[in-house]
């Protein structure tokens, strides 16, 4: 592999492992603030793509499909909170892990009911869908550029209200220590709505800036769930820099297994799981005891 | 757990002879189907000894079953039959073996980590599968002859016999909650339990907690095996789905319906579930639908599965605790 | 701790328990139970066992809708006799395959089964049918096995064998004048039985293999196998994928600037509906199939007007072969008549049946594979537009079927 070749496929991954964290974080957020195991976070991812093609497609509008696609799914979020999830804080995890396992049934019927089985594909508007060459024969889609640009500016945003305001503040509470926040006494009962309708809209959000280089079909989301449970047990749960690392770790792992082991690239990503649980069984950034 | 009685005994052997009594009364597909319930009770008794007794949510439990399912299709010879007594034991031992790794790993966890790490090394083997060639591939494996269990040239046991395999479904059930409801009256189920109600109590008393988690795990893992090696001798197929997270999902609905802190409890769940899948298919095609529900329904209003469903319906006196208050050792945190 | 009473309570609650599942379960068993059959010149029963919901659900749909197509058109008769349909849900799940088709054949008491798409399920099936001898036809999924090495008396395929479409693609790929192409598929029977037959095709032709890309089915991140396409520089690029991966990988590919460099050929599969989704990356793709959907026939006319007055969809590939299905049975049934046991009578009937298909004229190997010409498609303004034959009466070699 020439250096050239190494370094677009050094970009493939770096922009992988973006797109990775961009669902991962909202499991993260999820998982630590409000301890809730959440299995149906893939098929928000699934929901939000679908959400940006019927949106985009209907409007003829790239930016609804994908602002609405965020913003329903929140709405979507906020409800389900209010309606179930809510129920289940203080519940073993058992509990949750059922409710959600629920949940990715009744979702995905409903997806099925509503938008049909057929893959779809989000048409991008004009100045996205160019390319630039990189070689003589390859060129680089702009929008994969873009998409990373967004995640990268995402996860800035993220890192930004996690640091500097009074939400970032409970959530720094939250994964330190949750009971003891309980304990203090922070308001949690809105601040826990709005989290996990951020978390599913994150992970929405993510279908939808992806739905355009990933296609739209059922089942898009069930590879993603796995994948971003390992993110999140590599980075520690619910640290978001964590997070960060551990997609990029994995982007890098699943691009280059594929193009020098292609039939063990699917196992490589859990055997660096593995090795990181035996080091660090909280995580990369994970606090030392659980 | 109180010692098996002799009482106890009288009841589980009547239980068999009069379930034994089936393949005279009903149509060869509802062997089958029983024998499939069987089989599914097998695994969720057995998910049960680590969720219920052990308190240890695993979601890695049909990679255990899956395992065993390939074990024996890979050691069965192409046209021959395959021997019961040697494929058995190597399927149910290669499972454990794997349940030592993963449970090594695994259990310097807790709570929402070990669900999630157990859920990864069961994803992990299900791409074994999945992706590489030695298993047949995303395509599956057939099995062409079931095992035979023979002394010299007289065939014992043939597994291809539907009512032959009904009972031998029959015995793996009770004999893995026989095995459980034995080993939750012993020491080692005390300790067990002892850890999963207060994990720092447990330390203080001695119990080395890890180790008794480990041999629950690994134990469990085996039963589990057990029914994944009878799953595949059954449908004569195996594929990397076998092993997927859906279907520990679907067991822990099982063991969660039965209710966690029965030893039979899960085999219930497994008839329940099961027959709920036969009917719910046969009549609306958007049956996963009703299922999600039913499963969503279940856990914010029965989450003691039967029990209050049976306390709900006004039936039966106030079920004790609901089973499903398990206090995870020390939550995350 | 052990109190015998307390013993006894536990049993009694366990054995409550018990009882209280078992009745919910024989209740779900009773509402189960298939209908006593009503003696009146008894319907046939035909099991319908297709993915209606899944990746490939869509399939199913259109499958299910040319057989009813056909069946409609002889007023809702076989043979003359009156068809009862037993819908099943297969999800493209090989796993619960085989308790799939014992719910139709043990439990249903079908009279015969059609399906399916997935070659995984349709494996399990197949099994199913040689143990019970029940007809089998499948309108869809290509492994080479079913009319090979497993190849029985009642199994019948209305589609093709992975080895079909792909093997004349060969020699075309060759005599528009590339030499060195590399081939790409996911890692599973469709994908490499297909890729075989293309290189053994080309390489008889005097064409080389420079390399040989795959990735796990149902994968799609494509973006590190097609950076190396780039980088090795091939004459041309031969791939299978179908749905969902077929749209991505040729979007995929016109993104990243290969369209138009590096010719890319397939198997209609890539381009076959899914042309809508992959817009105008797809247009200029020289795929071969057994249908093309502008064929220039009256059996095709007639289908292709009818199923869309009966559909609002446009006909495809998938409804042809379920609509031909249905043919084949019917010149099965109309031989036997009334006679539903006569099976041997039965299958030698369909074995001999000549169709009038929507795809031109359909014979069957001694394999019970289908007899048809391949045709070279081109896709323009969004249709898999016919370019020529590609290869007339291709049989399949159907190697280890000890009928053939």
């Amino acid at each position: 592999m020439d250096i050239g070749t190494f370094a677009i496929q050094l970009l493939n991954a770096v922009q992988y492992g973006l797109v990775l964290f961009l669902v991962a974080s909202g499991l993260t957020l999820v998982f630590g603030i409000l301890g809730v195991i959440n299995l149906a976070h893939g098929v928000f991812y699934m929901l939000g793509a679908y959400l940006a093609w019927w949106l985009t497609v209907a409007t003829g509008n790239f930016a609804v499909g994908i602002l609405g696609a965020f913003a329903i799914s929140f709405l979507v979020g906020m409800a389900l909170e209010s309606v179930f999830i809510r129920r289940l804080y203080g519940r073993d995890h058992l509990s949750q892990v059922l409710l959600s396992f629920g949940l990715i049934l009744v979702v995905d019927e409903l997806r099925q009911m509503l938008f049909g089985r057929d893959v779809q594909s989000v048409p991008l508007p004009e100045w996205l869908s160019g390319s630039l060459p990189l070689t003589d024969v390859l060129n680089y889609p702009v929008y994969r550029i873009v998409v990373s640009l967004f995640c990268l500016a995402i996860a800035v945003a993220i890192f930004l209200v996690i640091r500097r305001t009074r939400i970032g503040m409970v959530v720094r509470a939250g994964a330190e220590n949750r009971e003891m926040t309980r304990a203090l006494g922070i308001p949690f009962d809105s601040v826990n709505r709005y989290v996990f309708a951020i978390g599913i809209a994150l992970a929405a959000l993510a279908g939808a800036v992806i739905a355009p280089i990933s296609t739209v079909f059922p089942g898009m989301g069930d590879g993603m769930l796995i994948l971003s449970f390992v993110v999140v047990v590599l980075g520690g749960i619910g640290s978001v820099p964590g997070a960060a690392i551990g997609a990029l770790l994995i982007g890098l792992i699943d691009t280059f297994g594929k193009v020098f082991m292609p039939e063990l690239a699917g196992i490589l990503v859990y055997v660096l799981m593995a090795a990181v649980l035996i080091v660090r069984p909280t995580g990369i950034l994970g606090k030392r005891e659980v | 757990m109180q010692p098996l009685s002799s009482r106890t005994h009288l009841a589980l052997l009547a239980a068999v002879v009069a379930a034994a009594m089936l393949p005279a009364l009903v149509p060869d597909y509802y062997v089958q189907f029983a024998a499939k319930v069987l089989i599914l009770g097998t695994l969720a008794m057995a998910l049960n000894l680590a969720v219920g007794f052990g308190g240890l949510v695993s979601l890695c439990h049909a990679a255990f079953f899956g395992l065993a399912g390939y074990a024996l299709v890979l050691l069965a010879p192409e046209y021959d039959a395959p021997s019961l007594l040697l494929t058995l034991p190597l399927a149910v031992a290669i499972a454990a073996a794997a349940a030592l790794v993963i449970g090594l790993l695994s259990l310097r966890t807790r709570g929402v980590y070990f669900i999630m790490v157990t859920l990864a090394f069961g994803e992990m083997l299900f791409f074994l599968f999945h992706d590489t060639p030695f298993g047949g591939g995303s395509d599956g494996l057939f099995l062409y002859v079931k095992p035979v269990l023979s002394v010299g040239e007289t065939i014992l046991v043939d597994l291809d016999n539907p009512v032959t395999f009904y009972l031998a479904a029959l015995a793996a059930a009770a004999g893995t909650w026989w095995l459980i409801r034995h080993l939750l009256s012993t020491p080692f189920g005390d300790a067990l339990t002892a850890a999963r109600d207060n994990e720092r109590r447990a330390l203080a008393l001695g119990i080395p907690v890890i180790r008794v988690r480990l041999i629950a795990f690994v134990l469990s893992a085996a039963l589990a095996g057990l029914a994944g090696y009878l799953s595949a001798a059954q449908f004569g197929f195996v594929a990397p789905q076998m092993l997927g997270w859906h279907l520990s999902a679907t067991a822990l609905v099982m063991v969660v319906l039965g209710g966690t802190r029965r030893v039979a409890g899960p085999l219930a769940g497994a008839l329940v579930v099961t027959g709920l899948e036969e009917g719910l298919k046969y009549f609306i095609d958007d049956w996963k639908l009703v299922y999600g529900l039913i499963i969503i329904a279940l856990v914010l209003v029965a989450p003691g599965g039967l029990q209050d469903l049976a306390r709900l319906a006004g039936l039966g006196r106030r079920a004790g605790t609901p089973a499903l208050n398990l206090k995870e050792a020390n939550n995350v945190g | 701790m052990t109190n015998i009473k307390s013993t006894a309570q536990t049993l009694a609650m366990t054995r409550r328990n018990f009882l209280g599942a078992t009745a919910a379960g024989a209740a779900g068993l009773a509402l189960g139970f298939p209908k006593p059959a009503i003696a009146q010149g008894a319907a046939l029963k035909v099991g319908l066992m297709l993915p209606f919901s899944g990746t490939y659900a869509r399939l199913g749909q259109f499958i299910e809708n040319g057989f009813n197509l056909y069946v409609e058109q002889k007023s809702g008769m076989l043979g003359g006799r009156k068809v009862e349909f037993i819908r099943l849900d297969d999800e493209s799940k090989p796993e619960t395959a085989t308790d799939n088709m014992n719910r139709l054949v043990s439990r249903d008491k079908a009279d015969v089964v059609i399906g399916t798409v997935h070659s995984g399920v349709a494996m399990a099936m197949v099994k199913v049918a040689r143990d019970s001898g029940v007809p089998l036809i499948i309108p869809n999924a290509g492994a080479d096995e079913a009319t090979g090495p497993l190849c029985a008396p009642n199994i019948f395929r209305t589609s093709f064998s992975n080895w079909q479409p792909a093997h004349p693609m060969g020699k075309v790929v060759y005599d528009e004048g590339h030499r060195n192409v590399l081939t790409i598929t996911w890692r599973y029977t469709a994908g490499q039985q297909m890729v075989g037959a293309f290189t053994e095709g080309f390489e008889a032709a005097g064409g080389k293999v420079v390399e040989a890309l795959t990735l796990p089915f149902p994968e799609v991140e494509f973006q590190a196998l097609i950076t190396q396409i780039a980088t090795l520089k091939p004459d041309a690029v031969f791939a299978f994928f179908a749905g969902g991966g077929a749209v991505k990988f040729v979007t995929d590919y016109a993104a990243a600037g290969l369209k138009g460099k590096i010719p890319l050929y397939g198997t209609g599969f890539l381009t076959d509906g899914t042309l809508k989704a992959q817009g105008d990356a797809a247009t200029g793709i020289r795929t071969t199939l057994h249908y093309a959907d502008d064929l220039d026939n009256p059996a095709n006319k007639a289908f292709l007007s009818a199923f869309q007055a009966k559909t609002g969809e446009a006909g495809d590939i998938y409804a042809v072969q379920g609509f031909d299905a249905a043919a084949l049975l019917e010149a099965g049934l109309v031989a036997t008549g009334d006679d539903a046991s006569a099976r041997e009578a039965l299958f030698a009937a369909m074995a001999g049946a000549k169709i009038d298909s929507p795809r031109g004229p359909l014979t069957f190997s001694p394999a019970h594979n289908p007899i048809q010409n391949i045709y070279l498609r081109e896709v323009r303004d969004g249709r898999n537009a016919f370019v020529s034959v590609a290869g007339e009466a291709v049989r399949d070699p159907a190697r280890g079927c000890r009928m053939a």
